[in-house]
């Protein structure tokens, strides 16, 4: 715990300016968008309209690729991380620079070498016809979308929970087997309670983006799939309607920093602690 | 479960990870040597997408472009980032809480509402020109790095620092050799982090530029129509091989040290 | 942007920028530069890919005019970023209807075509062509054209495909790739149903949403121009696309033939036009002159193998290129055909809406 003085608070004042500057005023701009019409006059039809049938449904929709995205990932990333713990390949960060590295790709390239792989005369099902295999059919549906998110967000889950997990005191983890806990339990009770955070700031880095990431629902979905970004992006770009795309913009903020609040309270909880403690 | 047995899945999923990781790389790898202008037409092998890259002025032009904002977007927000961090830490609760939840914005924001709002603010006083971009990808990188930093803030050992102020050193020295040292495991990850969000990001790229350049990321994507030009494919592929190069160059001189160090 | 700045407003927003700019001065000091160097310049916006950008630069040398390219993917983006005005464009090119909806709006100038001097290489069938949305021909100068039909892979279809028919009949459900654009996906419906592309009718239009709502599950994929790729790797057997598509994609695939469907389709024009805010129109003549010159037409005709409206460049063909259909449609090729010059602000909001529906859908 940094013992910090309270002369240091003004080092933070760059970025407050920048914060407000480039980040809290826009975000004015949108909601003065988003709260008038055409004519300047008050209205809240603009988030409200969230409730459409069109727009329900995109978001509905990016609901389900969000929350199934996450999970995935979470899933995934567990193994891979307890994987490189037991074969030790976390000396030297190397494992860490090959799970970033397609990351240094452009993920638009990374996202039409997918539709090649899985488009219906693809090399997927090139190959497995030549198994003599039937070939799938996952091209242009919300497989391809689910397939696209994870590949491109599953690095943004892994890694805050292997720096959560590497930074675990390995006598902790060597205290419980000698306690006669088996590895299954050692990782329920030890090692998951303890990546808690990390895991934490994965699905904050993950959530978001994948509800609304047009370019990939564009690329994989075959235009046939919108999520509620590809609404909004279609709102300011095609439709011109800069105040429905804006009321769109705010209700899907309202309703992530609604549901974050519900997920952070338990943790903030533990932090006031922590600070209050601090401060006397 | 044997102990072999369970190395050996670990092995495997890990292969299997991987595999996903990297297949797709492998096409792009593979249409960089295609000879044909259609990705979906094998026409034979070529080297003359890697010449033609060179002569490109566009390509290397967008290259150069998003270089220069990935490096200098993240070296301003690693400055202002860990600033805020030692900032932070310093606050008292109700400040603490207000200036993360500020910290959150960006990141619970989705991207196109970052841009266009961003878009719209920028228009009522500046031109959109690299800049704008530039003050755009600063935007949302300062919370990674803030995120990155602050954990190795609280963490950090303050008595030597004071120890020094006491023995007579100045706070900016003191401040730089004593504690910045002690942060660059957090300033490292974070000033890698808004260097790679920075080179992939396409949407906010997209609505804050200005006319006259591009990144790689909007070149690809106006590309996308008529077919991603097979240069394309050369560059990521040099740029994959120049990466892992140096990666594992840097792992086996890591390794060696390490071994010398303390072998047990 | 339609908010005027308030003064209250300016001065914080000021502060901010100096500090922004004092923050990110090394960046923005080479480009600044390179702006003063050249004196004169323009700011070009296009569709993507729509020109071979080796020509900007040869301009640039030859008069010392220095270009800014822009390019957008649909004419509706185009518009969209051109009235927010965040980017004072000079010149731009875009669809038929979209101009005439910046002609009626005011949002371009005349040019001075007797200033031209290779005005003359496009031919007066296309500026007869172009009369559709610029009765005077004093607005705009056409930089492509062509029609919209179906691209299809023989192996993969029974017999000949002539009509529209094709998309809605169930007969190749799953392998059809529609054209992700509003105005050509709902002006194929409506001709197929016997009315014209340009109709205010609502019932009509609506007519015209109801059969492309039923046609949902058909639809593998709605894309752009990449729909040509699609069709060349056989992943599916037909695709909406225009015609400047075809001539690529026999190319690749010797199997994949374009036809115009009996029914009639659409003639789209894609021209030049010199918009109210820019400056220096003379540059601006100069530049679109240079792209009418013999030269460098065939070089943007070589990139993108589209239907050129450059006699010079037509007469330059072989015989063979020249009586393809794709690469230079006839006149009995495109005897039903229309351009779309349908700009009514209450058809478009309909269009808007409807099209949203079908996509969500």
């Amino acid at each position: 715990m940094s013992g910090l003085t309270k002369r240091f608070k003004w080092l933070a004042t760059p970025y407050l300016l920048w914060s407000v500057g480039f980040t809290v005023i826009p975000l004015i701009v949108i909601v003065r968008y988003a709260l008038t019409d055409d004519t300047g006059a008050f209205t809240l039809s603009n988030i409200t309209a969230i409730a459409d049938p069109i727009h329900a449904r995109a978001f509905l929709f990016s609901l389900e690729i969000a929350l199934g995205c996450t999970l995935i990932c979470i899933l995934l990333a567990y193994p891979l991380v307890m994987a490189f713990r037991r074969l030790r390949l976390s000396r030297g960060k190397f494992m860490m620079f090959v799970l970033i590295l397609p990351m240094w790709m452009n993920f638009i390239l990374r996202l039409l070498a997918w539709q090649m792989l899985l488009s219906s005369n693809g090399i997927i099902n090139n190959l497995l016809m030549r198994l003599g295999l039937s070939p799938l059919k996952i091209a242009n549906t919300w497989a391809a979308v689910m397939i696209g998110v994870v590949y491109e967000y599953l690095p943004f889950v892994v890694l805050p929970i292997y720096n959560a997990v590497m930074d675990i005191d390995k006598g902790v983890i060597e205290a419980a087997k000698d306690l006669g806990a088996g590895s299954m339990r050692t990782f329920w009770r030890v090692i998951f309670p303890l990546s808690m955070p990390g895991l934490k700031s994965g699905i904050t880095m993950v959530f978001v983006p994948s509800m609304t990431s047009f370019v990939i629902a564009d690329l994989l979905g075959g235009g046939k799939l919108q999520l509620i970004g590809n609404v909004i992006e279609q709102e300011f770009t095609h439709s011109m309607n800069w105040h429905l795309g804006s009321g769109l913009s705010v209700a899907l903020m309202v309703f992530v920093l609604a549901s974050m609040a519900l997920t952070v309270k338990s943790e903030n909880n533990v932090e006031e602690d922590r600070k209050n403690w601090e401060e006397s | 479960m044997g102990r072999k047995l369970t190395d050996l899945l670990c092995r495997f999923y890990l292969a299997i990870i991987m595999i996903f990781l990297y297949v797709p790389i492998l096409v792009m790898v593979v249409l960089s040597f295609n000879s044909s202008r259609s990705r979906v037409v094998w026409e034979g092998f070529t080297l003359s997408w890697y010449a033609r890259l060179f002569s490109s002025k566009q390509i290397l032009g967008a290259l150069a472009t998003t270089l220069e904002v990935a490096l200098l977007s993240a070296a301003i927000s690693l400055v202002i980032g860990t600033l805020a961090a030692l900032g932070i830490s310093a606050m008292r609760r109700r400040e603490y809480t207000i200036t993360m939840a500020l910290t959150n914005i960006p990141m619970l924001n989705a991207d196109i509402v970052t841009g266009i709002a961003l878009m719209l603010w920028f228009i009522h006083f500046m031109p959109l020109s690299f800049n704008t971009v530039l003050i755009a990808h600063i935007t949302f990188n300062i919370p990674y790095v803030i995120l990155a930093v602050l954990p190795k803030v609280q963490q950090m050992n303050i008595s030597i620092y004071e120890a020094s102020r006491d023995l007579g050193a100045n706070a900016v020295y003191g401040f730089f050799t004593m504690l910045l040292p002690q942060l660059t495991g957090g300033l490292v990850a974070g000033f890698f982090m808004a260097f790679t969000l920075s080179m992939d990001d396409f949407v906010i790229t997209y609505f804050t530029k200005g006319a006259g350049f591009n990144t790689l990321t909007t070149m690809i994507y106006g590309e996308i129509r008529k077919g991603i030009k097979p240069e394309m494919y050369a560059l990521s592929t040099m740029i994959f091989v120049t990466v892992f190069a140096i990666l594992l160059a840097v792992n086996v001189l890591r390794g060696k040290e390490e071994k010398d160090e303390a072998y047990y | 942007m339609r908010h005027t700045i308030k003064p209250s407003k300016t001065l914080p927003a000021a502060a901010l920028l100096a500090f922004a700019l004092a923050l990110t001065g090394c960046g923005g000091g080479s480009s600044e530069n390179k702006e003063a160097s050249e004196k004169r310049s323009l700011t070009v916006f296009n569709y993507s890919e729509y020109l071979d950008p080796d020509v900007l630069d040869a301009f640039t040398e030859e008069t010392g005019i220095g270009i800014k390219y822009e390019e957008a993917l649909t004419p509706e983006d185009m518009y969209t970023k051109y009235k927010s005005g965040a980017i004072g464009y000079d010149v731009l090119c875009t669809a038929d209807y979209m101009v005439k909806r910046l002609i009626s709006e005011d949002e371009v100038q005349k040019i001075d075509l007797d200033s031209f001097e290779n005005a003359g290489n496009i031919g007066e069938r296309y500026w007869d062509m172009a009369k559709a949305f610029d009765p005077d021909n004093t607005y705009a100068v056409p930089h492509f054209w062509g029609t919209l039909g179906i691209l299809y892979n023989t192996t993969m279809v029974d017999e000949p495909v002539d009509s529209w028919g094709v998309l809605f009949d169930g007969s190749c459900a799953g392998n059809i790739i529609m054209q992700n654009s509003e105005r050509d996906t709902f002006m194929l419906a409506l001709k197929y149903l016997g009315y014209s592309l340009n109709t205010d009718s609502e019932d009509e239009i609506r007519e015209a949403q109801e059969l492309l709502m039923n046609q949902e599950d058909d639809v593998q994929a709605w894309l752009v121009d990449e729909a040509r790729d699609e069709v060349v790797a056989g992943n599916a057997a037909m695709a909406v696309v225009y015609s400047g598509e075809a001539y690529l994609g026999h190319q690749y695939n010797e199997d994949l033939e374009y036809v115009i469907p009996k029914e009639g389709s659409e003639i789209w024009i894609d021209s030049w036009v010199v918009t109210k805010d820019c400056a220096d129109k003379d540059a601006a003549q100069q530049f679109l002159d240079y792209l009418c010159r013999e030269d460098v037409a065939k070089k943007n005709f070589e990139y993108i193998y589209y239907s050129t409206p450059n006699e010079a460049v037509i007469d330059s063909l072989d015989e063979e290129d020249r009586s393809n259909e794709a690469m230079v449609p006839s006149d009995k090729a495109t005897e039903n055909c229309e351009v779309c010059t349908q700009i009514d602000p209450e058809v478009t909001a309909l269009y808007n809406q409807l099209w949203k529906e079908l996509k969500a859908n």
